[in-house]
């Protein structure tokens, strides 16, 4: 299993300063991703556009949108900046997609709510088709486009993701959350008769300074709140301590994850350090 | 704070005095409209594990109530005048009137007002409180008052039922379930009291009217039931409480709230009896909105969404595995012809709860039995004591006989070379030869190179591929494997890319083939139309069919699955969603079935006699409009009787968009419907993973042969 780390495109007191550090560092290893999130209605920055900054300072880190509110963007944009994204890192987008679990951002969008899982997987087949031989430019350095991930909690996401993508991306939880959901993932993926093996990507939140306990779980009940009162039980997933970090990695990996996204809760570029001490 | 709670029962009480203790400045009124004492229902079941959250809750109801408590742990089944008992799971029952009267002392010493024979008919004055908890049962006025809010569905059960008690004392949870001239009744019998057992009668509606308790009154169906069971009541009489026939409610709501209303217990959820208590339910929702408040203060609405998000996926999966429950009820008949062990444990397993490793922790003695008593009419096993798991059991189709009961597919590789197949096949069948499992299937072959799925499908057309007798020798040299070679023709699926970036994506016009189907539909809009198949094209491909049939028997295979499923070319004539013909081949299920009885008999005919034949066809769409059960039983029925050793049932990929479930072991409850509707062989599938699925399906009856993925 790889381990990956979240940029902190949704923290406060995040500045280019940080972001480019942060990039370069996470490149340094052990990490073999990057992440970010993707919020309309809410202080935090732009994913693909992190992304794209990411790529020019980093040689061989993987470049994830863990993940994107697909529906919400038009099709062929998408096709194209994720295509230039690909060409500028060399190679390394994978492209994680969703319907997204907020309204109110569809709505400030002006985009319609209803239908945006039919929506999505209209996007997922015309992405591929656009990348394999689309009528314009630029070709993805990947061969057939960047690694297609799919995102969501029903039993109709694992079957889009069999149907359209290369894997699935798990929304958090404990390591038995996460397992539950990889055994229908991989069932709905031989369902599908799909050759091979879907690629599992998960995430999780940390915070290696006693100092930040707080203000990490201060951050994802404000992220949250849109979920109400389950925003404390996610705040309570925080990880805090170098032995809750291994606990989780070894439940993730032992349950068949290929890619755990290990996200900051403070914009602290001493996080990253922990904890690639820690998982190094 | 100004509450008020519309129903003095279980849940109403519960959540006021919780509420009470913990604000004791609140000012809580109970209403409830029947008088004190009057109580209908016998006794209420605890399950042991629930208790200690009582205990924290209230500690003086608790104690009042464990005091009550007669405890019992085995469940027993009387089936065909034999009496089988599983011992190791922990029931505590007590009287619902004693429960009633133990809350409602608490309720009173804590200073809430209960009031009864109040009926409340005005609901305007809900506007004077903060709060109102709607615990007015399982036909809620409240709830029906703002339907359009709750969104409340109820759906009445099929059965039919009545709620008796009797002073023949049980000592455990008691199912008895007898046949008659009338039909087949079942019992749930459980003590309460120390001297009184609650006893419900529960029958489907054909039986109740044959047996013409529809137009009894309550005597005379007491005295029905007391001659019917008089054995087991020994001399006891049935005792009534206001005690009906009625039908079981499953209630749900989509909200459990509007404004300042709450809905609890049986209002908001009811939950089948042969699975739990609505009480315990109902306490359970009392504790949650209680937590809730002890966590948000006075924050009402911050309140009521705790109590929400804790309870609403409890309840749905209790639920979940009550509606089970009561379907499994509800279609006893179709469970009788099962050997007593192979009916009890399915009676146990019925839900999902149990399964064949924690019954076995429960009680070892009870699952050698079963393990014994598998597969009786094998005298050899039948005399032996020590018996291994059914998993490892032997299995006889014709002359086929497999080592054990599970199965491993090959997974599609998209890698053939004009339909040949590469090296790294071979290497494959070893790997799954040495999994253990006793039964090989290969991935799809296609009949022709226009059956093709994608470019690189293997195709076993015209002539024989040379590697293939070396495969089914790699098999056999396992000395255990045995290998089955499946047949499909992707008739509209055909024509796509390979299968790695995603399925079902059209080739470029330059590289595709003409496709057939039993319509003219395209599987998806970018997908090509296919030709809807003539009589010529039926021909021809059923020719396909046993050209491929007899290169397999050539090869050596031992069996052949025909891949009838998943929106292929056979399959595209079974479901309603793509057969729109008007001819012999369209309309009823018998039309749909007529191609491909006519493929499958052509193939067995070529078969050699010895060896088997198993269908794979899609059992559910998933989609509305799609196949029916009763179509599945039927398609089930007619390739049995046409010769089919084995039937795998399939569901989805008939269209694209479906509402799927992957739930483990997904596709067990259509092997189980078809095995015991139809009384042929099913190989299960969808997800099985574990040893422990495996004997639990097979042990309960509900398939015999499980494809594993490995």
């Amino acid at each position: 299993m790889n381990i990956g780390i979240g940029l902190p495109n949704t923290l406060k007191n995040t500045n280019r300063n940080l972001i480019i550090e942060w990039a370069r560092a996470a490149d340094d290893g052990p990490f073999k991703s990057l992440g970010v999130f993707d919020r309309l209605v809410y202080d935090s920055l732009d994913p693909l556009a992190m992304l794209a900054a990411a790529a020019a300072v980093t040689e061989q880190i993987r470049l994830a949108t863990t993940v994107l509110i697909g529906p919400m963007r038009n099709t062929a944009l998408l096709a194209k900046e994720a295509a230039t994204i690909d060409v500028i890192s060399g190679g390394r987008l994978t492209l994680g997609l969703a319907v997204g679990a907020r309204h109110e951002d569809y709505d400030v969008a002006g985009i319609e709510h209803t239908g945006r899982g039919r929506r999505l997987d209209e996007q997922l087949r015309a992405l591929r088709n656009h990348w394999e031989d689309g009528a314009f430019g630029p070709p993805p350095v990947q061969a057939g486009g960047p690694e297609l991930i799919v995102g969501g909690l029903s039993d109709i996401a694992y079957a889009r993701a069999a149907r359209y993508a290369d894997g699935y991306m798990h929304g958090g939880g404990p390591p038995r959350a996460f397992a539950a959901a990889a055994d229908k993932m991989r069932a709905a993926w031989r369902d599908a008769s799909r050759p091979g093996n879907p690629r599992l990507w998960a995430q999780g939140y940390f915070t290696l300074n006693v100092d930040y306990v707080e203000q990490g779980a201060d951050y994802l009940r404000d992220y949250y709140a849109f979920t109400g009162p389950f925003a404390e039980r996610i705040a309570e997933g925080l990880l805090t301590t170098p032995q809750a970090i291994h606990a989780f990695v070894r439940g993730y990996e032992d349950a068949g994850c290929d890619e755990l996204v290990l996200f900051p809760t403070v914009a602290d570029i001493d996080e990253l350090h922990r904890l690639a001490d820690v998982v190094g | 704070m100004n509450i008020l709670v519309v129903g003095g029962g279980p849940g109403g009480l519960y959540a006021s005095l919780l509420l009470k203790k913990l604000h004791p400045h609140y000012n809580i009124s109970i209403v409830e409209r029947n008088p004190e004492g009057a109580t209908y229902g016998w006794g209420v079941v605890f399950s042991s594990v629930t208790l200690s959250a009582y205990r924290e809750a209230d500690l003086p109801s608790y104690k009042a109530i464990t005091d009550q408590f007669v405890i019992w742990n085995p469940i027993d089944i009387h089936y065909r005048g034999r009496l089988i008992r599983c011992g190791g799971h922990t029931f505590a029952g007590m009287a619902r009137r004693k429960l009633l009267n133990i809350l409602t002392e608490r309720c009173r010493e804590l200073g809430i007002t209960v009031t009864f024979e109040h009926e409340l008919t005005d609901f305007s004055v809900f506007a004077d409180y903060d709060l109102v908890i709607a615990a007015d049962g399982v036909n809620s006025f409240i709830r029906n008052e703002y339907a359009d809010a709750f969104k409340p569905t109820l759906r009445a059960g099929k059965a039919r039922y009545i709620w008796l008690g009797t002073h023949r004392v049980f000592d455990a949870f008691t199912f008895i379930i007898r046949e008659n001239e009338h039909g087949l009744f079942q019992v749930h019998a459980y003590p309460f009291d120390g001297d009184t057992s609650t006893f419900i009668v529960e029958c489907d509606e054909a039986t109740w009217r044959n047996a013409g308790l529809d137009s009894a009154d309550e005597a005379q169906s007491i005295a029905y039931c007391e001659t019917l069971f008089a054995d087991m009541l020994r001399g006891h009489k049935l005792m009534s409480n206001k005690s009906a026939w009625v039908s079981f409610t499953e209630v749900k709501n989509k909200s459990w709230t509007h404004e300042n209303i709450v809905l609890l217990g049986d209002a908001a959820h009811t939950a089948h009896f042969s699975i739990g208590s609505g009480t315990k339910l109902a306490m359970d929702g009392a504790i949650a909105l209680a937590n809730g408040f002890e966590l948000h203060g006075d924050d009402i609405a911050a309140a009521i969404n705790h109590y929400v998000l804790d309870r609403s996926p409890r309840v749905q999966m209790l639920q979940q595995a009550a509606l089970e429950s009561q379907t499994y009820f509800e279609n006893l008949k179709q469970y009788i012809h099962l050997e007593p062990e192979q009916f009890t444990f399915h009676l146990l397993t019925r839900s999902g709860r149990l399964n064949y490793d924690n019954l076995r922790l429960r009680d070892a003695r009870y699952v050698e039995q079963v393990d014994r008593q598998f597969g009786v009419e094998d005298a050899e096993t039948h005399t032996t004591h020590i018996a291994p798991p059914p998993l490892h059991r032997s299995f006889d189709l014709r002359e086929m006989r497999l080592a054990n009961r599970v199965a491993v597919m090959m997974p599609p590789s998209d890698n053939a070379v004009d339909g040949a197949l590469s090296d790294a096949y071979q290497q494959r069948i070893e790997q799954l030869a040495h999994t253990g499992a006793a039964l090989i299937i290969t991935e799809p072959f296609a009949v022709s190179e226009s059956g093709r799925i994608t470019q690189k499908c293997p195709v076993l057309g015209t002539v024989q591929l040379p590697q293939l007798p070396q495969f089914v020798q790699k098999a056999h040299d396992s000395g255990y494997s045995k290998i089955a070679l499946q047949l499909s023709h992707a008739g509209r699926r055909g024509a796509t890319r390979p299968r790695h970036r995603g399925i079902d994506r059209p080739l470029p016009d330059r590289d595709a083939w003409p496709l057939l189907s039993a319509s003219a539909l395209p599987y998806q809009p970018d997908n090509q139309t296919p030709q809807a198949m003539t009589r010529a094209d039926m021909d021809s491909v059923c020719d396909d069919f046993v050209r491929a049939t007899r290169l397999a028997d050539e090869a050596g295979f031992d069996m052949l699955l025909l891949n009838f499923a998943h929106g292929y070319l056979l399959a595209s004539f079974l479901s309603p969603l793509t057969n729109i013909r008007d001819d012999d081949y369209g309309g009823a299920i018998d039309n749909r079935l007529r191609y491909p009885l006519e493929v499958f008999n052509a193939v067995r005919d070529a078969w050699p006699d010895g060896k088997p034949i198993a269908v794979a066809f899609t059992a559910d769409d998933w989609a509305d409009g799609g196949i029916t059960q009763a179509d599945a039983v039927a398609m089930a029925r007619a390739f049995h009787n046409a010769g089919c050793d084995l039937i795998m049932p399939l569901a989805g990929q008939t269209v694209p968009n479906v509402r799927p479930n992957y739930a483990p072991g997904f596709l067990a409850p259509y092997s189980e419907r078809i095995r015991n509707a139809v009384r042929v062989p099913t190989l299960a599938g969808g997800g099985i993973i574990t040893t422990n699925q495996v004997n639990t399906l097979l042990a309960a009856g509900s398939a015999d042969v499980c494809l594993m993925d490995l």
